[in-house]
């Protein structure tokens, strides 16, 4: 059954150059993008239906073939509990942005190429998560930034230029970081074998370079994952990419920093990972802190569900800075529900940006619930889902995270965890404050109270004053903002938006990339144990605890 | 029989759900008059059926509880009240989860305590949903707000029936939310909106540090089951610990000093609502919790002199802010935070049984007096107290119930209330806490103060000239017409119901009544009410709260902690955000722009040396070549 795996990563290979034939019928590039990566969801389930659940902490379904014999470079792909959720989702996400981009063609035109891109992106996402050698999972890291700065680039916003730029330097220069940490991995111990790696626990590599290692290793995944201050290209590439782009950022992206913490960076150096975890803790909670007050006081919708990012990933890393079972337990989990939720206000957020023609909170005005009931409803739910209320996916990854500060491993200081979990809770509630503010602030009130912009009152002081000085109004948004209010019904489902006058809620395309988010937020809420079984042997076997029986 | 606790969890559960997908269901789209009557319809029957079916369930499920043959021996020291009254008990385990920690287990289990608890939920609920039937009608939201009563209620059982803190823990922040999204129902006015992330925003807070406290008693108990960290051996320091962090939580869902503030605001949703909610249900789960986990509290001295002090303090001062509100819906919330500060005073006195009874009798007299005030409401078309008057006469059905309800608030023989509070207090004055004067002191103060703001609100709704005016109907409440004559049936029957405990339930306790005690209370209550009284027959168009005098503008505003609060945390939360942002925008990410300047200029000086001018190069030779021989020379 090891082709499966080869199969994963082939068929958007596959998809994506068949593309460049020049026979290729335009009209038919979105069915073809979902029918491509719809295989390659069907291949991931098949996957996980083969998968050996009773033995989730053992790599399964391997291939290991050289590739470079001068590097000792092999072509090594596996999966166990750890990557296993991340590959479904990565495929899910994937389809549903294939699905999504049927509804809604890219403003910037080109679709073919879009489609082309995505599916190469599909398979580095989908690399990164199978790659079982080091330098292997670096090339397939690599891979995935050259698409999604052509997706910001070309199909961006209005500063995508320079929001792509920043990015990709940005991830470039932590990649490189995180070469330099993985060759002195390899010059260490003269394998790049990640499950090899894994099973001496760090011997071999002396106390000071596993030190040395980590930081490399982490300012590289941190770079990605975000950490805090290292998170500034973020909400630029957020706030300027597409809804697919946002989502498969969001979604899957950033999941491969905090991958790799749970596959190198401490399974490979578990000293380096000791030694530094006090500082990884803490750069984690400030992140939380600091994501969620600067949320409060965003303006721009996308601008804010990126700094939410910023804060719900320091949960993750809380999780990893414990060291402890339970802690991991709680940044994988965090990582899927993350992926799942954020993935959800993305498209939602995309949704709204299409309808009113801007994100900006000030200028969506209020009333959201009356004009578009649906709409304002799922948003609703994507937020309490995000804010970590139980019974949806959010809360076991941020739980369990401070679970584990609780008590962290031995070895590192009780009261300075206790500290970071005090820090944590509090930032649980700012959390809760911003989503609030901000649905209190879009889907409450009345929808007269939108602020008007556009011909009609773009001259009057009034937007100045609103949106302060110095601040351009986008010509896109003319005319869209005020809508007839009080007799907007819903246009048949599967129109298009009209531009002007009433707003049509939710469409059928709309619901079947969102409704599959929603039904998964929910079964892992209610069923953690979904994923904690999985996880959990994996976890159990990278800290060398009861192998993989779990 | 575990099947069937299940089965009353999850039969409101499934109602929320089918009156959230179903209600429209297939005419979803359009919004006309007739849709929204036919969704309201059928969201009425999602709602009221099956919590119907779960109140047969847990009536039977109490009757065979009485029937049952005690066990063994009771689960922990403590339990043989419960055990004695409603002795059977259940309890089963759906699936352990492990964490790589302390395991969750998902467990349902119920017992004397939850099965008393559990029957006021759904009476209440389904009362609460009868009456809606009428209150919102021609609400074209109604299938939302039934469907997220329905999960209301489901959450509240789930606190109440759960085997395991952190299954516990999940009813008890879903209730949050449920309280959020029904006090912000009229979520157009932007003040609905406000109180409703409130109330959210402050009960969070509690709950982080009850969560902290369900992790301190987890980890020392090795389990999250309810069973097996109360029979675990706990140090005290550590008992002590987490009890005070369980405390914050059980502030803030019972809205106690000094998490009180969002009560009085949450009055801005739908009566029902506060009667459901904010008065027999959400807030009775504190006081619920700490009769849960007694024997962890008496383990903690400390904690419980701490709550005698925090309920001394809250009782009196939400019964002096009760007498200054003008609001009807205001006078009969901060009852409640006083009343259930009562409640946490049995507690620290060392009476779980008191507090249990009192919160019973409360839940039902303060539901009564609140779908009463819904039903005045309704008839008048505004809360205010000043709009109201000589309603006795319009309103006999609604009168009569609420005299019933202020008798019970007042401790009036034979109200309910008479007898739980009497047992509040007995247990207070024989308590050996150091606590103790004081909280006795105050106790004996609220009971008269109580008298008076009860005799207050009744007078002035009820008696003196007739103020009703037709108000104009401000959308969007839906609930402001006046008609002249009493509410719908739909709403009276549920009002006559609970009527009937609220004035037979004391008689449960006849036996144990303190007859000395009970007439010193008595007696204090008559003066407060009488004082009230000869106030308002001097004048009685006036308020008798010009009796406050000059302390009467601090006592409205319930002791200017409101502002005190925004000043304090709310505004300054606000500035450092924006701060944040700034110096996200100029340093954090200014460090990245000036590192990508820096790079460009010293890009721009190493281009120096590539521009071709063969000067530079020979000069760039020389120097270098100098620099090696002074370096070998000097070395060498």
């Amino acid at each position: 059954m090891s082709w499966l795996l080869l199969a994963l990563l082939a068929v958007p290979l596959a998809g994506a150059a068949s593309l460049t034939a020049p026979t290729f019928r335009e009209r038919a590039v979105s069915l073809y993008g979902i029918a491509v990566s719809a295989a390659t969801f069907v291949l991931a389930v098949v996957v996980a239906a083969v998968f050996d659940y009773g033995d989730a902490g053992r790599m399964q379904l391997q291939t290991d073939w050289s590739w470079i014999p001068g590097l000792d470079l092999r072509f090594h792909l596996g999966v166990d509990g750890i990557s296993l959720p991340l590959v479904v989702l990565t495929a899910l996400l994937s389809l549903l942005c294939f699905v999504h981009l049927a509804g809604h063609p890219p403003g910037g035109g080109r679709l073919r190429a879009l489609v082309f891109t995505l599916l190469v992106l599909e398979v580095g996402m989908i690399g990164t998560f199978l790659a079982l050698d080091l330098l292997l999972f670096f090339v397939f890291f690599e891979v995935v930034l050259i698409p999604m700065y052509f997706v910001i680039a070309i199909w961006g916003g209005r500063d995508r230029r320079a929001a792509a730029v920043k990015f990709i330097l940005y991830t470039l220069l932590g990649s490189a970081v995180l070469l330099l940490g993985l060759l002195v991995i390899w010059t260490q111990t003269g394998t790049l074998d990640m499950v090899e790696l894994t099973a001496r626990h760090g011997a071999g590599i002396a106390r000071s370079v596993q030190i040395v290692a980590f930081l490399a290793v982490g300012i590289g995944l941190a770079v990605k994952t975000p950490m805090w201050p290292l998170h500034t290209w973020l909400p630029d590439a957020h706030t300027e990419a597409p809804t697919v782009g946002s989502v498969l950022l969001a979604g899957v992206l950033l999941k491969m920093g905090s991958y790799g913490f749970a596959r190198i960076a401490i399974p490979i150096l578990p000293e380096g990972a000791a030694a530094l975890a006090p500082w990884l803790g803490a750069l984690a909670v400030v992140g939380i802190i600091y994501g969620s007050l600067a949320c409060l006081a965003q303006r721009d919708l996308k601008r804010m569900i990126a700094y939410s990012s910023v804060g719900h990933m320091g949960f993750v890393l809380l999780g990893f800075a414990t060291l402890t079972p339970v802690g991991m337990n709680a940044a994988l989990f965090g990582n899927i529900a993350h992926g799942l939720i954020t993935g959800l206000l993305f498209f939602v957020a995309g949704g709204i940006k299409e309808r009113y023609g801007t994100a900006d909170m000030v200028r969506l005005g209020g009333g959201m619930l009356r004009r578009l009931p649906y709409i304002g409803s799922l948003l609703t739910f994507a937020c309490v889902a995000s804010l970590g209320l139980p019974g949806l996916a959010g809360f076991w990854g941020e739980m369990l995270a401070l679970l584990g500060a609780f008590r962290p491993a031995a070895g590192l200081s009780r009261p300075l965890f206790l500290v970071f979990m005090a820090v944590g809770g509090i930032g649980t509630v700012l959390t809760a404050a911003y989503f609030l503010v901000m649905l209190s602030r879009v889907t409450h009130g009345r929808a007269r109270e939108t602020v008007p912009v556009g011909p009609a009152l773009a001259s009057s002081e009034e937007v100045r004053v609103v949106l302060g000085p110095g601040e351009p109004v986008e010509p896109d948004a003319t005319g869209t903002a005020v809508a007839d209010v009080e007799d907007s019904g819903p246009a048949p489902s599967g129109a298009r938006p009209p531009r002007a006058g009433r707003l049509a809620d939710v469409t059928a395309g709309e619901l079947a990339a969102w409704v599959p988010l929603v039904a998964l937020t929910i079964l892992f809420g209610v069923w953690p144990k979904a994923l904690l079984a999985l996880t959990g042997p994996a976890v159990q076997a990278i800290f060398g605890l009861g192998g993989g029986a779990g | 029989m575990i099947s069937v606790v299940v089965l009353i969890v999850l039969l409101p559960f499934a109602a929320a759900v089918a009156g959230l997908l179903g209600s429209r269901w297939p005419r979803g789209g359009s919004r006309t008059k007739e849709n929204d009557r036919a969704a309201a319809r059928r969201a009425a029957w999602f709602a009221i059926a099956p919590i119907t079916a779960a109140l047969l369930l847990t009536l039977w499920l109490a009757s065979w509880s009485a029937r049952a043959l005690p066990r063994g021996s009771a689960s922990y020291p403590g339990a043989e009240f419960w055990a004695g009254l409603l002795p059977g008990s259940t309890e089963g385990t759906l699936t352990m989860v492990e964490t790589g920690s302390v395991p969750i287990s998902f467990t349902l289990r119920a017992d004397g305590l939850s099965i008393l608890i559990g029957v006021l939920v759904v009476v209440v609920a389904l009362a609460v949903q009868v009456y809606s039937v009428g209150y919102m009608r021609d609400d074209p939201r109604h299938p939302s707000y039934s469907a997220f009563i329905s999960l209301f209620t489901s959450a509240m059982l789930l606190v109440v029936y759960a085997g395991d803190l952190i299954v516990l823990y999940a009813g008890w922040e879903i209730m949050g939310l449920c309280s959020y999204l029904l006090i912000g129902h009229w979520w157009e006015d932007r003040a609905n909106s406000r109180a409703a992330v409130k109330a959210f925003l402050v009960t969070r807070l509690g709950d982080v540090g009850f969560l902290f406290g369900i992790f301190t008693l987890g980890f020392a108990a090795g389990s999250f089951r309810i069973d097996d960290v109360l029979s675990a051996d706990i140090p005290r320091g550590t008992l002590i610990t987490a009890t005070m962090l369980l405390l914050a939580g059980v502030a803030g869902k019972s809205a106690q000093v000094p998490l009180q503030t969002w009560l009085p605001d949450a009055m801005a949703g739908p009566t029902p609502i506060s009667a459901l909610i904010h008065a027999a249900t959400m807030v009775a789960a504190g006081i619920f919790i700490v009769a849960r986990l007694y024997p962890a509290f008496l383990g903690a001295q400390p904690t419980l002199d701490v709550l005698a002090v925090v309920a001394a303090i809250g009782m009196l001062g939400a019964a002096l802010a009760a007498l200054a509100q003008d609001d009807l819906k205001r006078v009969l919330a901060y009852s409640t935070i006083s009343q259930l500060a009562y409640m946490a005073a049995g507690l620290a006195a060392g009476s779980d049984k008191a507090a249990i009874f009192h919160l019973l009798t409360h839940g039902a007299f303060k539901a009564l007096l609140f779908l009463g005030a819904g039903a005045v409401i309704h008839h008048v078309g505004s809360n205010l107290m000043t709009h109201m008057g000589g309603l006795r006469t319009s309103v006999p059905i609604t009168f009569a119930a609420m005299t019933v309800g202020f008798a019970a608030l007042m401790g009036l023989p034979p109200a309910s209330g008479f007898f739980s509070k009497d047992a509040v207090i007995a247990a207070i004055e024989h308590s050996h806490s150091p606590a103790q004067p004081f909280l006795y002191g105050a106790a004996l103060l609220t009971v008269g103060v109580t008298g008076a703001y009860a005799m207050r609100a009744w007078l002035r709704t009820f008696f003196g000239p007739a103020r009703v005016e037709a108000l104009p109907e401000p959308p969007p409440g839906t609930a402001h017409v006046f008609d002249g004559r009493e509410a719908p049936r739909s709403m009276l029957w549920p009002i006559g119901v609970l009527a009937v405990p609220a004035l037979l339930l004391g008689f449960a306790g006849v036996t144990e009544v303190d007859w000395g005690s009970a007439l010193v209370s008595l007696i204090v209550a008559l003066l407060g009410a009488g004082v009230v009284y000869a106030f308002w027959r001097g004048a009685p168009h006036q308020d008798p709260a010009r009796m406050l005098g000059p302390f009467r503008t601090a006592c409205e505003r319930a002791f200017y902690v409101d502002e005190a609060y925004r000043a304090v945390f709310a505004r300054p939360v606000l500035r450092l955000a924006r701060g944040v942002v700034r110096t996200d925008g100029q340093v954090v990410d200014g460090a990245v722009r000036g590192a990508g300047r820096l790079t460009m200029s010293l890009s721009g000086f190493v281009r120096l040396a590539q521009k071709g001018n063969a000067q530079l190069y020979v000069t760039g030779l020389l120097a270098g070549l100098l620099l090696i021989t002074v370096a070998a020379v000097v070395l060498g």
